[in-house]
Protein backbone atom coordinates (compact mmCIF):
# COMPACT_ATOMS: atom_id res chain seq x y z
CA UNK A 1 0.00 0.00 0.00
CA UNK A 2 1.30 3.54 -0.87
CA UNK A 3 2.48 5.40 2.36
CA UNK A 4 0.48 8.35 3.87
CA UNK A 5 3.56 10.05 4.02
CA UNK A 6 6.78 9.86 2.25
CA UNK A 7 10.06 12.08 1.92
CA UNK A 8 12.84 11.35 -0.84
CA UNK A 9 16.37 12.75 0.19
CA UNK A 10 15.08 15.45 2.43
CA UNK A 11 17.72 18.01 3.17
CA UNK A 12 17.62 21.14 5.22
CA UNK A 13 20.74 23.94 5.40
CA UNK A 14 20.87 26.57 7.54
CA UNK A 15 23.97 28.31 5.99
CA UNK A 16 26.65 26.29 6.52
CA UNK A 17 25.03 24.14 8.82
CA UNK A 18 23.50 20.82 7.11
CA UNK A 19 20.79 20.05 9.55
CA UNK A 20 19.02 17.64 8.06
CA UNK A 21 20.48 15.14 5.03
CA UNK A 22 19.27 12.73 2.24
CA UNK A 23 16.72 11.62 5.38
CA UNK A 24 14.22 9.27 3.08
CA UNK A 25 11.31 7.86 5.38
CA UNK A 26 8.14 6.43 4.87
CA UNK A 27 5.19 6.27 7.36
CA UNK A 28 2.48 3.49 6.66
CA UNK A 29 -1.17 4.16 7.07
CA UNK A 30 -2.24 3.22 10.69
CA UNK A 31 1.42 3.15 11.91
CA UNK A 32 2.82 5.04 15.18
CA UNK A 33 6.16 5.93 13.64
CA UNK A 34 9.11 7.34 16.22
CA UNK A 35 11.90 9.63 14.87
CA UNK A 36 14.64 9.52 17.97
CA UNK A 37 18.47 10.74 18.36
CA UNK A 38 19.98 13.30 20.25
CA UNK A 39 19.59 16.66 20.73
CA UNK A 40 20.28 18.73 17.73
CA UNK A 41 20.00 15.42 15.35
CA UNK A 42 17.79 17.63 13.24
CA UNK A 43 14.09 16.12 14.60
CA UNK A 44 12.53 18.92 14.74
CA UNK A 45 14.10 20.45 11.82
CA UNK A 46 12.35 17.32 9.40
CA UNK A 47 8.57 18.28 11.40
CA UNK A 48 9.05 21.56 10.49
CA UNK A 49 10.10 20.91 6.92
CA UNK A 50 7.48 18.52 6.75
CA UNK A 51 4.30 21.12 7.93
CA UNK A 52 5.92 24.04 5.56
CA UNK A 53 7.02 26.12 8.71
CA UNK A 54 10.92 25.95 7.47
CA UNK A 55 10.86 24.50 3.78
CA UNK A 56 13.23 21.82 3.03
CA UNK A 57 16.39 23.33 0.54
CA UNK A 58 16.26 20.31 -1.17
CA UNK A 59 14.19 16.44 -1.49
CA UNK A 60 10.87 15.68 -1.77
CA UNK A 61 7.53 15.71 0.86
CA UNK A 62 4.79 13.56 -0.10
CA UNK A 63 1.72 13.44 1.27
CA UNK A 64 -0.47 10.34 0.58
CA UNK A 65 1.84 10.40 -3.41
CA UNK A 66 1.09 14.19 -3.69
CA UNK A 67 3.87 16.45 -3.75
CA UNK A 68 3.38 19.21 -0.58
CA UNK A 69 6.85 21.11 -0.42
CA UNK A 70 6.34 24.30 -2.01
CA UNK A 71 2.78 24.79 0.29
CA UNK A 72 1.88 26.98 2.77
CA UNK A 73 1.61 25.38 6.49
CA UNK A 74 -2.14 26.35 6.43
CA UNK A 75 -2.61 24.45 3.29
CA UNK A 76 -0.44 21.67 4.65
CA UNK A 77 -2.60 21.65 7.65
CA UNK A 78 -5.57 21.47 5.46
CA UNK A 79 -4.47 18.76 3.11
CA UNK A 80 -3.97 16.16 6.31
CA UNK A 81 -1.11 17.07 8.27
CA UNK A 82 -1.55 18.23 11.51
CA UNK A 83 0.90 19.10 14.69
CA UNK A 84 1.94 19.51 18.46
CA UNK A 85 4.85 21.60 19.52
CA UNK A 86 7.71 21.26 21.84
CA UNK A 87 7.10 24.14 23.48
CA UNK A 88 3.37 23.91 24.14
CA UNK A 89 1.38 26.39 21.99
CA UNK A 90 -2.08 26.86 23.07
CA UNK A 91 -4.14 29.97 22.32
CA UNK A 92 -3.40 31.00 25.71
CA UNK A 93 -6.60 33.62 25.43
CA UNK A 94 -9.10 31.40 24.63
CA UNK A 95 -11.08 28.75 26.64
CA UNK A 96 -10.06 25.03 26.41
CA UNK A 97 -13.23 24.37 24.68
CA UNK A 98 -12.28 27.15 21.67
CA UNK A 99 -8.97 25.63 21.49
CA UNK A 100 -10.25 22.55 20.19
CA UNK A 101 -13.04 24.11 18.08
CA UNK A 102 -10.39 26.60 16.17
CA UNK A 103 -9.48 23.09 15.16
CA UNK A 104 -12.13 22.19 13.31
CA UNK A 105 -11.30 25.23 10.66
CA UNK A 106 -10.04 23.57 7.82
CA UNK A 107 -12.73 21.10 8.16
CA UNK A 108 -15.51 24.01 7.99
CA UNK A 109 -16.57 26.71 5.63
CA UNK A 110 -18.23 30.01 7.14
CA UNK A 111 -16.58 33.33 5.81
CA UNK A 112 -16.77 36.79 6.83
CA UNK A 113 -19.79 37.66 5.13
CA UNK A 114 -21.63 34.59 6.31
CA UNK A 115 -20.03 35.73 9.54
CA UNK A 116 -21.27 39.31 9.79
CA UNK A 117 -24.69 38.80 8.52
CA UNK A 118 -25.01 35.39 10.76
CA UNK A 119 -27.01 33.41 7.93
CA UNK A 120 -28.54 30.17 9.06
CA UNK A 121 -25.55 27.85 7.65
CA UNK A 122 -23.04 30.07 9.33
CA UNK A 123 -25.24 29.14 12.77
CA UNK A 124 -25.90 25.88 12.00
CA UNK A 125 -21.93 24.95 11.10
CA UNK A 126 -21.04 27.21 14.45
CA UNK A 127 -23.03 24.26 16.50
CA UNK A 128 -21.71 21.37 14.78
CA UNK A 129 -18.03 22.71 15.40
CA UNK A 130 -18.89 23.26 19.18
CA UNK A 131 -20.27 19.79 19.33
CA UNK A 132 -17.71 18.27 17.96
CA UNK A 133 -15.25 19.97 19.61
CA UNK A 134 -17.06 18.42 23.23
CA UNK A 135 -17.07 14.96 22.28
CA UNK A 136 -13.43 15.32 21.46
CA UNK A 137 -12.93 16.78 25.23
CA UNK A 138 -14.71 14.41 26.21
CA UNK A 139 -12.56 11.36 24.79
CA UNK A 140 -9.36 12.91 25.80
CA UNK A 141 -11.13 13.89 29.10
CA UNK A 142 -11.25 17.58 29.79
CA UNK A 143 -15.05 18.33 29.62
CA UNK A 144 -15.07 19.88 32.92
CA UNK A 145 -12.48 21.82 32.02
CA UNK A 146 -14.06 23.23 29.17
CA UNK A 147 -14.72 26.86 30.12
CA UNK A 148 -11.68 27.76 31.67
CA UNK A 149 -8.71 29.82 30.31
CA UNK A 150 -6.27 27.22 28.09
CA UNK A 151 -3.66 28.67 30.32
CA UNK A 152 -4.82 28.05 33.58
CA UNK A 153 -4.44 24.54 32.81
CA UNK A 154 -2.15 22.23 34.73
CA UNK A 155 0.98 21.94 32.24
CA UNK A 156 -0.44 18.02 31.86
CA UNK A 157 -3.35 18.47 30.21
CA UNK A 158 -2.30 21.49 28.27
CA UNK A 159 -0.05 18.78 26.62
CA UNK A 160 -3.24 16.62 25.95
CA UNK A 161 -5.46 19.63 25.06
CA UNK A 162 -2.83 20.35 22.26
CA UNK A 163 -3.08 17.07 21.68
CA UNK A 164 -6.82 17.22 20.68
CA UNK A 165 -6.79 20.59 18.96
CA UNK A 166 -4.36 18.62 16.54
CA UNK A 167 -6.81 16.07 16.54
CA UNK A 168 -9.72 17.31 16.01
CA UNK A 169 -8.43 18.62 12.40
CA UNK A 170 -9.59 14.96 11.35
CA UNK A 171 -5.59 14.50 9.95
CA UNK A 172 -4.31 11.65 7.86
CA UNK A 173 -1.01 12.07 9.79
CA UNK A 174 -0.56 13.64 13.35
CA UNK A 175 3.10 14.61 14.02
CA UNK A 176 3.56 15.24 17.82
CA UNK A 177 7.04 17.13 18.74
CA UNK A 178 8.29 15.57 22.11
CA UNK A 179 4.30 14.88 23.53
CA UNK A 180 6.16 13.65 26.52
CA UNK A 181 8.43 16.37 27.68
CA UNK A 182 7.88 18.03 30.99
CA UNK A 183 4.94 15.18 31.81
CA UNK A 184 5.62 12.88 34.91
CA UNK A 185 5.50 9.41 34.61
CA UNK A 186 2.23 9.20 35.55
CA UNK A 187 0.92 12.01 33.18
CA UNK A 188 3.38 10.23 30.19
CA UNK A 189 1.48 6.84 30.95
CA UNK A 190 -2.00 8.83 30.25
CA UNK A 191 -1.05 10.57 27.59
CA UNK A 192 0.92 7.23 26.00
CA UNK A 193 -3.00 5.87 25.97
CA UNK A 194 -4.34 8.63 24.26
CA UNK A 195 -2.02 8.65 21.62
CA UNK A 196 -3.34 4.59 21.62
CA UNK A 197 -6.76 5.55 21.37
CA UNK A 198 -6.59 7.92 19.03
CA UNK A 199 -4.44 6.08 16.72
CA UNK A 200 -7.49 3.01 16.81
CA UNK A 201 -9.74 6.13 15.67
CA UNK A 202 -7.87 5.95 12.56
CA UNK A 203 -5.18 8.66 12.32
CA UNK A 204 -1.27 7.60 11.69
CA UNK A 205 1.09 9.27 14.04
CA UNK A 206 4.74 10.37 13.91
CA UNK A 207 6.02 11.27 16.81
CA UNK A 208 9.56 13.00 18.35
CA UNK A 209 10.60 11.43 21.44
CA UNK A 210 13.25 11.36 24.43
CA UNK A 211 11.39 9.48 26.76
CA UNK A 212 12.75 5.78 25.88
CA UNK A 213 9.91 3.83 27.53
CA UNK A 214 6.94 5.68 25.78
CA UNK A 215 8.70 5.36 22.52
CA UNK A 216 9.66 1.46 23.18
CA UNK A 217 5.90 1.10 24.40
CA UNK A 218 4.38 2.44 21.77
CA UNK A 219 5.75 2.50 18.40
CA UNK A 220 5.80 0.31 15.20
CA UNK A 221 8.65 1.53 13.82
CA UNK A 222 11.52 4.07 15.22
CA UNK A 223 13.79 5.28 12.94
CA UNK A 224 16.94 6.84 14.47
CA UNK A 225 19.18 10.40 13.05
CA UNK A 226 22.07 11.13 14.05
CA UNK A 227 24.16 14.33 13.12
CA UNK A 228 20.77 14.74 10.16
CA UNK A 229 21.27 11.82 9.02
CA UNK A 230 18.99 8.56 8.91
CA UNK A 231 21.34 5.63 10.96
CA UNK A 232 18.56 3.36 11.43
CA UNK A 233 15.22 2.14 10.90
CA UNK A 234 13.56 -0.89 12.72
CA UNK A 235 11.48 -2.41 15.02
CA UNK A 236 11.37 -1.45 18.72
CA UNK A 237 13.11 -4.80 19.55
CA UNK A 238 15.81 -4.51 17.22
CA UNK A 239 16.67 -1.00 17.81
CA UNK A 240 17.80 -1.68 21.49
CA UNK A 241 19.89 -4.06 20.17
CA UNK A 242 21.44 -1.92 17.07
CA UNK A 243 24.97 -1.02 18.06
CA UNK A 244 25.44 2.08 16.17
CA UNK A 245 22.08 3.07 17.72
CA UNK A 246 23.26 2.07 21.00
CA UNK A 247 26.48 4.12 20.35
CA UNK A 248 25.23 7.63 19.38
CA UNK A 249 21.84 7.56 21.07
CA UNK A 250 20.64 5.04 23.63
CA UNK A 251 23.94 4.32 25.65
CA UNK A 252 25.47 0.96 26.80
CA UNK A 253 23.41 0.26 29.76
CA UNK A 254 19.74 0.92 28.12
CA UNK A 255 18.95 -2.95 27.60
CA UNK A 256 19.51 -3.55 31.61
CA UNK A 257 16.63 -0.84 32.56
CA UNK B 1 -28.07 50.52 24.88
CA UNK B 2 -31.25 51.83 26.47
CA UNK B 3 -29.98 54.61 27.90
CA UNK B 4 -28.65 55.58 24.55
CA UNK B 5 -32.22 55.30 23.35
CA UNK B 6 -33.77 57.26 26.17
CA UNK B 7 -31.14 59.84 26.39
CA UNK B 8 -32.49 62.84 23.66
CA UNK B 9 -35.77 62.15 25.22
CA UNK B 10 -34.54 63.41 27.94
CA UNK B 11 -31.43 65.38 27.14
CA UNK B 12 -32.79 68.02 24.09
CA UNK B 13 -29.50 70.33 24.24
CA UNK B 14 -27.94 70.71 20.82
CA UNK B 15 -24.75 71.06 22.20
CA UNK B 16 -24.44 68.06 24.07
CA UNK B 17 -26.52 66.12 21.49
CA UNK B 18 -23.40 67.37 18.80
CA UNK B 19 -21.25 65.74 21.57
CA UNK B 20 -23.07 62.53 21.51
CA UNK B 21 -23.06 62.73 17.84
CA UNK B 22 -19.38 62.77 17.50
CA UNK B 23 -19.18 59.93 19.97
CA UNK B 24 -20.44 58.06 17.72
CA UNK B 25 -18.84 58.37 14.94
CA UNK B 26 -15.98 58.04 16.72
CA UNK B 27 -17.06 54.82 17.91
CA UNK B 28 -17.88 53.40 14.39
CA UNK B 29 -14.18 53.62 13.74
CA UNK B 30 -12.85 52.08 17.63
CA UNK B 31 -15.26 49.40 17.00
CA UNK B 32 -13.37 48.18 14.08
CA UNK B 33 -9.98 48.84 15.39
CA UNK B 34 -10.52 46.63 18.65
CA UNK B 35 -11.29 44.49 16.10
CA UNK B 36 -8.26 44.92 14.47
CA UNK B 37 -6.18 45.34 17.60
CA UNK B 38 -8.28 43.61 20.40
CA UNK B 39 -9.15 40.03 18.64
CA UNK B 40 -6.59 40.35 15.57
CA UNK B 41 -3.40 41.40 17.07
CA UNK B 42 -2.68 43.55 14.59
CA UNK B 43 -1.89 47.66 15.16
CA UNK B 44 -2.84 50.63 12.96
CA UNK B 45 -1.53 53.95 13.46
CA UNK B 46 -3.09 54.84 10.15
CA UNK B 47 -6.91 54.76 10.39
CA UNK B 48 -7.48 58.43 10.00
CA UNK B 49 -6.51 57.97 6.93
CA UNK B 50 -9.47 55.74 6.26
CA UNK B 51 -11.74 58.31 7.82
CA UNK B 52 -10.34 60.68 5.35
CA UNK B 53 -10.53 58.38 2.47
CA UNK B 54 -14.48 58.15 3.19
CA UNK B 55 -14.75 61.74 4.40
CA UNK B 56 -13.11 62.91 0.98
CA UNK B 57 -14.97 60.60 -1.50
CA UNK B 58 -18.16 61.46 0.17
CA UNK B 59 -17.46 64.85 0.11
CA UNK B 60 -16.15 65.19 -3.60
CA UNK B 61 -18.40 63.35 -5.39
CA UNK B 62 -21.29 64.76 -3.74
CA UNK B 63 -19.68 68.88 -4.27
CA UNK B 64 -18.16 68.45 -7.62
CA UNK B 65 -20.07 65.28 -9.49
CA UNK B 66 -23.37 66.26 -8.11
CA UNK B 67 -24.11 62.71 -6.45
CA UNK B 68 -26.39 62.23 -3.75
CA UNK B 69 -25.29 61.17 -0.85
CA UNK B 70 -25.81 57.81 -0.82
CA UNK B 71 -24.55 56.15 -3.45
CA UNK B 72 -21.58 58.65 -2.77
CA UNK B 73 -21.93 56.89 -0.02
CA UNK B 74 -21.28 53.30 -1.40
CA UNK B 75 -18.45 54.67 -3.92
CA UNK B 76 -16.54 55.60 -0.56
CA UNK B 77 -16.82 52.41 1.17
CA UNK B 78 -15.77 50.46 -1.94
CA UNK B 79 -12.89 53.21 -2.54
CA UNK B 80 -11.21 52.40 1.08
CA UNK B 81 -11.89 48.94 0.81
CA UNK B 82 -10.20 48.80 -2.12
CA UNK B 83 -7.46 50.77 -1.21
CA UNK B 84 -6.70 49.30 2.82
CA UNK B 85 -6.84 45.67 0.39
CA UNK B 86 -3.94 46.90 -1.42
CA UNK B 87 -2.15 48.92 1.91
CA UNK B 88 -2.76 45.42 3.67
CA UNK B 89 -1.33 43.03 1.31
CA UNK B 90 1.94 44.10 2.09
CA UNK B 91 1.82 45.76 5.06
CA UNK B 92 0.15 43.28 7.16
CA UNK B 93 3.14 40.82 6.44
CA UNK B 94 4.98 42.85 9.16
CA UNK B 95 4.82 42.34 12.92
CA UNK B 96 4.85 44.68 16.07
CA UNK B 97 6.21 48.21 15.82
CA UNK B 98 7.22 47.41 12.07
CA UNK B 99 3.45 47.21 11.24
CA UNK B 100 2.73 50.46 13.30
CA UNK B 101 5.65 52.46 11.79
CA UNK B 102 4.12 51.27 8.35
CA UNK B 103 0.58 52.29 8.77
CA UNK B 104 1.62 55.53 10.44
CA UNK B 105 3.67 56.66 6.81
CA UNK B 106 0.71 55.22 5.22
CA UNK B 107 -1.40 58.07 6.96
CA UNK B 108 0.98 60.06 6.75
CA UNK B 109 0.54 59.56 2.72
CA UNK B 110 -2.43 60.29 3.05
CA UNK B 111 -2.87 63.44 4.63
CA UNK B 112 -0.16 64.92 2.33
CA UNK B 113 -1.54 64.19 -0.47
CA UNK B 114 -4.32 65.56 0.52
CA UNK B 115 -2.50 68.90 1.50
CA UNK B 116 -1.04 68.51 -1.81
CA UNK B 117 -3.93 68.01 -4.34
CA UNK B 118 -5.36 71.59 -4.64
CA UNK B 119 -7.56 71.46 -7.49
CA UNK B 120 -9.38 68.21 -6.15
CA UNK B 121 -9.59 68.69 -2.58
CA UNK B 122 -8.93 72.71 -1.91
CA UNK B 123 -5.39 71.42 -0.38
CA UNK B 124 -4.43 73.10 3.55
CA UNK B 125 -8.03 75.19 3.57
CA UNK B 126 -10.08 71.85 2.64
CA UNK B 127 -13.90 72.69 1.07
CA UNK B 128 -17.11 73.19 1.82
CA UNK B 129 -20.86 73.39 1.17
CA UNK B 130 -20.95 69.27 1.33
CA UNK B 131 -24.78 68.30 1.32
CA UNK B 132 -26.45 66.99 4.14
CA UNK B 133 -27.96 64.01 4.14
CA UNK B 134 -31.31 63.55 3.00
CA UNK B 135 -34.33 60.94 3.48
CA UNK B 136 -36.99 61.62 0.84
CA UNK B 137 -37.74 64.98 1.85
CA UNK B 138 -36.31 64.80 5.56
CA UNK B 139 -32.91 66.47 6.01
CA UNK B 140 -30.72 64.89 8.64
CA UNK B 141 -29.35 69.08 9.97
CA UNK B 142 -30.97 68.55 13.48
CA UNK B 143 -28.50 67.03 16.19
CA UNK B 144 -31.02 64.75 16.99
CA UNK B 145 -31.58 63.94 13.92
CA UNK B 146 -27.58 63.10 13.38
CA UNK B 147 -27.99 61.54 16.59
CA UNK B 148 -30.21 58.86 15.40
CA UNK B 149 -29.00 58.30 12.28
CA UNK B 150 -24.99 57.82 13.96
CA UNK B 151 -26.06 55.83 17.04
CA UNK B 152 -28.06 53.36 14.31
CA UNK B 153 -25.41 52.94 12.49
CA UNK B 154 -23.28 52.01 15.64
CA UNK B 155 -25.95 49.73 16.50
CA UNK B 156 -25.63 48.17 13.21
CA UNK B 157 -22.02 47.62 13.08
CA UNK B 158 -21.78 46.67 16.55
CA UNK B 159 -24.14 43.61 15.75
CA UNK B 160 -22.20 42.94 12.81
CA UNK B 161 -18.91 42.51 15.30
CA UNK B 162 -20.34 40.94 17.75
CA UNK B 163 -21.57 38.54 15.43
CA UNK B 164 -17.87 38.07 14.09
CA UNK B 165 -16.19 37.76 16.93
CA UNK B 166 -19.18 34.92 17.86
CA UNK B 167 -18.12 32.92 14.50
CA UNK B 168 -15.41 31.03 13.13
CA UNK B 169 -13.81 33.36 11.81
CA UNK B 170 -13.69 35.41 15.35
CA UNK B 171 -12.29 32.49 16.57
CA UNK B 172 -9.64 32.13 13.96
CA UNK B 173 -8.62 36.26 14.22
CA UNK B 174 -7.74 35.35 17.73
CA UNK B 175 -5.76 32.66 17.41
CA UNK B 176 -4.03 34.67 15.44
CA UNK B 177 -3.30 37.37 17.69
CA UNK B 178 -2.01 34.19 20.35
CA UNK B 179 0.29 32.13 18.27
CA UNK B 180 0.33 33.14 14.66
CA UNK B 181 2.68 29.62 14.33
CA UNK B 182 -0.10 27.33 15.70
CA UNK B 183 -3.10 29.37 13.78
CA UNK B 184 -1.27 28.17 11.00
CA UNK B 185 -0.54 24.84 11.89
CA UNK B 186 -4.35 24.22 12.47
CA UNK B 187 -4.99 25.46 9.02
CA UNK B 188 -5.99 29.51 9.52
CA UNK B 189 -5.05 30.74 6.59
CA UNK B 190 -3.63 33.72 8.60
CA UNK B 191 -2.91 36.36 5.72
CA UNK B 192 -6.45 36.52 4.72
CA UNK B 193 -7.63 36.99 7.81
CA UNK B 194 -5.86 39.61 8.93
CA UNK B 195 -6.62 41.12 5.38
CA UNK B 196 -10.12 40.97 5.71
CA UNK B 197 -10.28 42.29 9.28
CA UNK B 198 -8.12 45.08 8.28
CA UNK B 199 -10.54 45.89 5.40
CA UNK B 200 -13.53 45.81 7.57
CA UNK B 201 -12.17 48.01 9.92
CA UNK B 202 -11.23 50.47 7.51
CA UNK B 203 -14.71 50.20 5.97
CA UNK B 204 -15.92 50.65 9.40
CA UNK B 205 -13.82 53.91 9.13
CA UNK B 206 -14.91 55.15 5.72
CA UNK B 207 -18.76 55.12 6.79
CA UNK B 208 -17.51 57.11 9.85
CA UNK B 209 -15.97 59.51 7.26
CA UNK B 210 -18.79 60.02 5.16
CA UNK B 211 -21.46 60.77 8.18
CA UNK B 212 -18.83 63.08 9.02
CA UNK B 213 -18.75 65.08 5.96
CA UNK B 214 -21.95 65.55 5.27
CA UNK B 215 -22.81 66.60 9.24
CA UNK B 216 -20.20 68.92 9.27
CA UNK B 217 -20.35 70.16 5.81
CA UNK B 218 -16.91 71.12 5.52
CA UNK B 219 -13.51 69.18 5.56
CA UNK B 220 -9.71 70.04 5.74
CA UNK B 221 -6.97 67.73 6.04
CA UNK B 222 -6.49 69.23 9.95
CA UNK B 223 -9.26 66.40 10.94
CA UNK B 224 -7.23 63.88 9.61
CA UNK B 225 -4.02 63.70 11.39
CA UNK B 226 -1.90 61.69 12.56
CA UNK B 227 -3.00 62.89 16.11
CA UNK B 228 -6.34 61.56 15.65
CA UNK B 229 -5.08 58.04 14.38
CA UNK B 230 -3.43 57.86 17.76
CA UNK B 231 -6.70 59.41 19.52
CA UNK B 232 -8.40 56.21 18.00
CA UNK B 233 -6.12 54.10 18.98
CA UNK B 234 -5.78 55.67 22.67
CA UNK B 235 -9.55 55.08 22.77
CA UNK B 236 -9.71 51.06 22.16
CA UNK B 237 -6.57 50.39 24.83
CA UNK B 238 -7.53 53.35 27.55
CA UNK B 239 -11.37 51.22 26.81
CA UNK B 240 -9.57 47.96 26.90
CA UNK B 241 -8.68 46.07 23.65
CA UNK B 242 -9.76 42.56 24.05
CA UNK B 243 -13.25 43.95 23.62
CA UNK B 244 -15.52 45.71 21.40
CA UNK B 245 -17.87 47.36 24.49
CA UNK B 246 -14.11 48.10 25.89
CA UNK B 247 -13.31 50.21 22.78
CA UNK B 248 -16.92 51.43 23.10
CA UNK B 249 -16.51 52.80 26.46
CA UNK B 250 -12.87 54.21 25.55
CA UNK B 251 -14.81 56.17 23.34
CA UNK B 252 -17.36 57.63 25.50
CA UNK B 253 -14.61 58.64 28.12
CA UNK B 254 -12.14 60.44 25.79
CA UNK B 255 -14.91 62.12 24.06
CA UNK B 256 -16.36 63.44 27.55
CA UNK B 257 -13.28 63.99 29.11
CA UNK B 258 -12.21 66.84 27.08
CA UNK B 259 -16.00 68.34 27.74
CA UNK B 260 -15.97 68.36 31.75
CA UNK B 261 -11.81 69.40 31.86
CA UNK B 262 -13.33 72.68 30.29
CA UNK B 263 -13.79 74.15 33.41
CA UNK B 264 -9.70 73.44 34.35
CA UNK B 265 -8.74 75.99 30.94
CA UNK B 266 -4.41 75.44 31.22
CA UNK B 267 -4.72 72.60 33.37
CA UNK B 268 -7.23 70.10 31.19
CA UNK B 269 -4.26 68.72 29.41
CA UNK B 270 -2.40 67.93 32.13
CA UNK B 271 -5.14 66.36 34.36
CA UNK B 272 -6.25 64.57 30.53
CA UNK B 273 -2.82 63.08 30.19
CA UNK B 274 -2.58 62.23 33.83
CA UNK B 275 -6.26 60.27 33.62
CA UNK B 276 -4.56 58.25 30.37
CA UNK B 277 -1.50 57.52 32.64
CA UNK B 278 -3.13 56.24 36.02
CA UNK B 279 -5.78 54.12 33.98
CA UNK B 280 -3.29 52.47 32.12
CA UNK B 281 -0.93 51.66 34.98
CA UNK B 282 -3.94 50.33 37.54
CA UNK B 283 -6.08 48.97 34.60
CA UNK B 284 -3.57 47.21 32.10
CA UNK B 285 -6.90 45.82 30.69
CA UNK B 286 -8.48 49.34 30.12
CA UNK B 287 -11.62 50.22 31.28
CA UNK B 288 -13.69 46.68 30.73
CA UNK B 289 -11.17 44.86 32.09
CA UNK B 290 -11.71 46.70 35.47
CA UNK B 291 -15.59 46.41 34.52
CA UNK B 292 -15.36 42.42 34.71
CA UNK B 293 -13.17 42.17 37.34
CA UNK B 294 -16.04 44.23 39.28
CA UNK B 295 -18.31 41.87 37.88
CA UNK B 296 -16.74 38.92 38.83
CA UNK B 297 -16.26 39.80 42.46
CA UNK B 298 -19.75 40.89 42.77
CA UNK B 299 -20.96 37.64 41.11
CA UNK B 300 -18.84 35.85 43.84
CA UNK B 301 -20.18 37.27 47.29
Amino acid sequence: MEPILETINLTKRFGGLVAVSDVSLKVETGEIKAIIGPNGAGKTTIFNAITGVDPPTAGEIRLKGRKINGLKPYEIASQGISRTFQNVELFDNMSVLENVMVGRHPRTFSGLLSALFHLPKSIAEEKAIRDDAMERLAFVGLSSSAQELASKLPFGQQRVLELARAWATDPKLLLLDEPAAGLNSHEATVLADLILKIREKGTTILLVEHDMELVMDISDKILVVNYGKKIAEDKPEEIQDNQEVIKAYLGEDFKER
Amino acid sequence: MLGLVALPMVMRNPYYLGIMVFMGIYSLISIGLSLLMGYAGQISLGHAAFFAIGAYTSGILTTKAHLSPLPAFLAAIVLTACIAFLIGIPTLRLKGHYLAMATLGFGQIVYVALNASVDFTGGPSGFGEIPRIALGNFVVESQLSRYCLVWALVIIVLLFSLNLIHSRVGRALRSIHSSELAANAMGVNTSKYKIQVFVLSAIYASIAGSLYAHFVTFISPGSFDLEFSILLVTMVVVGGMANVWGALLGTVLLTLLPEFLRGFKDYDILIYGSTLLLIMIFMPEGLFGLVKKLRTVHGKT
